[in-house]
């Protein structure tokens, strides 16, 4: 796989990190590629943005910052805000469809929607929305092999929530099998949320 | 010696450094840590304090920096393998008792995650800008030995090598992380505990009536007991004679001064490590360490593709510096190329080796992030000039 920028923001408690830690073990330990994950926060303990830089590729990373995502994945609206303008023309955006509210977006944006949330609550518990999220992202993306990424699934969760966030997984990707991309040029004015 | 197995998480982990570095002091023998809490370094002890109980051994949060400075100095006399972590205000705190360690041969391992500074800083963000703190910090003529990783990976293997160096030599280790690498998550390969060489403390094999705790027979690092075995013996900051007794005349002070500075000096070029490449052909040379160098490497790659003559040197050990290696390569380089993540410390070293052979250019950043490849490639096209 060819160097891939990917960063995942949201709400600290929603799993940003956990999420970009499985995606980088799949790639890193269970595909053989390379990941370099970063985190960044501020002084504060908890609550607010939370973000999570993840490089991966088939040679080892150097810079160990995203520059420029090639795919964003945002699970609030001020993560949306704050790092929409950062992708990369023609890259792919991942959104949490009930938690935010898609506007003005880079040319040839790949815009992919998903309830994460509610998924998860259908599944009994909130807290596994992050991996409802890294099926979805497994499923659209492409990027990593499924089963690399449901090994990580696996082996990064205590092992009390393995089959549950194993079944969150496969919601997502299964969500995730059968989405249609929507391209910001597009006339189709679905993508942005109704007032 | 190989590692004790008990210590030893062998496997295939995605760590950040903080945690690899945990990890690298409990399969290098670390049975003991005192630290106080401080970003961006704390996830270091924290493992460690989850960690050690399963081990045998123990964690001990202290009220301040000072106190977890000596702290873990009186157990290594206890006879254990110990270390502290801590980022630039905990590292100025802790000055006095790496004095303290380097006079007394306290063999020790101090871990300094490093922010932007001065003071307070920039608590979550990097910097590199420590560097001249670790060696000069403490008052008085002293040597220790600094390494410098650039991935969680590193973070492992290299704090195994601190401590092996620390017993070797009988002298505290500065292991300089920096935010980035102590944050950065990245496979961590742990190998089996009988593929890891552990040095043994230079501990005594005296008859009780007969051991000195200075005394060096020719070689340049005195033997070590421990308390509570039986062995007469007396630790001090003061100028001590081989006895470890106070004798403050110029004779004694000279003798011990010059073997402390000597035993590390005299080692410089069997300490030194660094990776290079391409410096057959290259005019010339980018020096850097810790995360710079991973910048670095991708400004080299950038310059190589304009067909520029440059070569790499990353410095894993900063402190002795390795200026035999400088030394050589200023006979044929033009210039030397020294990014780092400070106004300037590292490149004085450079400068000073390169004696006036070779220009040396510096590439300062003030911390807070790191450098855009862009900006050292720039130096380096104006260094091939």
């Amino acid at each position: 796989m060819q160097l891939t920028e990917i960063r995942l923001a949201g709400f600290g408690g929603q799993g940003v990190i956990l999420s970009a830690i499985i995606l980088g073990k799949a790639a890193s330990i269970h595909q053989g590629a390379f990941a370099t994950m970063t985190q960044s926060f501020g002084p504060e303990a908890r609550g607010g943005a939370c973000s999570a830089q993840l490089i991966v590729s088939d040679s080892p990373v150097l810079y160990p910052y995203v520059t420029e995502p090639d795919i964003l994945v945002v699970m609030s609206q001020e993560a949306y805000t704050r790092f929409v303008p950062e992708l990369k023309d023609g890259g792919i955006l991942i959104v949490e469809q009930d938690l935010v509210r898609v506007t003005d977006l880079p040319r040839e944006t790949q815009i992919y929607s998903v309830p994460a949330t509610r998924l998860a609550e259908e599944l009994g518990k909130r807290m596994v929305l992050n991996s409802v999220m890294v099926g979805f992202f497994t499923a659209v993306t492409h990027l990593l092999d499924p089963d690399a990424v449901r090994k990580a699934v696996a082996d990064s969760v205590p092992a009390s929530f393995r089959d549950l966030n194993l079944k969150a997984f496969e919601k997502g990707f299964a969500y995730g099998s059968t989405a249609q991309a929507v391209t910001s040029d597009s006339e189709d004015e679905a993508i942005y949320a109704k007032e | 010696m190989k590692a004790d197995p008990r210590g030893v998480l062998t496997g295939v982990h995605f760590l950040d450094g903080d945690h690899a570095c945990c990890e690298g002091a409990l399969a290098a023998g670390a049975r003991f840590a005192s630290g106080y809490p401080i970003t961006p370094s704390t996830e270091i002890v924290e493992r460690f304090a989850a960690r050690v109980p399963t081990v045998g051994g123990t964690f001990i949060q202290m009220e301040d920096e000072l106190a977890a400075s000596i702290t873990l100095q009186g157990a290594v006399w206890g006879g254990a393998k110990a270390f502290t972590v801590t980022s630039g205000p905990g590292f100025s705190l802790m000055m006095e008792h790496i004095g303290y360690a380097a006079m007394t041969e306290t063999p020790c391992v101090f871990v300094d995650v490093q922010r932007g500074g001065p003071s307070t800083g920039l608590p979550t963000l990097p910097a590199q800008a420590d560097m001249m703190q670790a060696r000069w910090g403490s008052h008085g003529d002293y040597e220790i030995i600094a390494l410098c990783p650039n991935s969680p990976q590193e973070c492992f293997d290299l704090t195994i090598k601190a401590f092996n160096l620390a017993e070797e030599y009988r002298v505290p280790v500065m292991f300089m992380m920096d935010e980035v690498v102590g944050h950065m998550t990245e496979k961590v390969v742990i190998p089996p505990a009988d593929q890891i060489e552990v040095v043994p403390r230079r501990h005594t094999r005296k008859p009780l009536g007969e051991y000195l705790p200075y005394q060096t027979n020719g070689d340049m690092v005195p033997e070590i007991a421990h308390a509570g075995e039986g062995y007469k013996f007396h630790i001090t900051g003061l100028t001590h004679d081989e006895r470890g007794y106070p004798n403050m005349t110029p004779p004694v002070q000279d003798k011990l001064v010059r073997r402390l500075q000597n035993k590390i000096r005299n080692a410089a070029d069997r300490i030194a490590l660094y990776e290079e490449e391409n410096l057959q052909d290259a005019e010339v040379v980018v020096v850097s360490y810790g995360i710079t160098s991973r910048v670095a490497q991708r400004a080299i790659e950038m310059a190589r593709a304009k067909k520029l003559p440059v070569g790499k040197l990353r410095l894993i050990t900063a402190w002795p510096f390795p200026e035999t290696k400088i030394r050589e390569l200023s006979a044929y380089v033009k210039a030397f190329v020294v990014p780092e993540l400070n106004l300037g410390q590292m490149v004085h070293e450079v400068e000073r080796a390169a004696a006036g052979k070779a220009r040396t250019f510096a590439v300062p950043h003030a911390g807070g992030s790191v450098h855009h490849p862009e900006d050292i490639l720039k130096v380096i096209v104006e260094a091939c000039r």
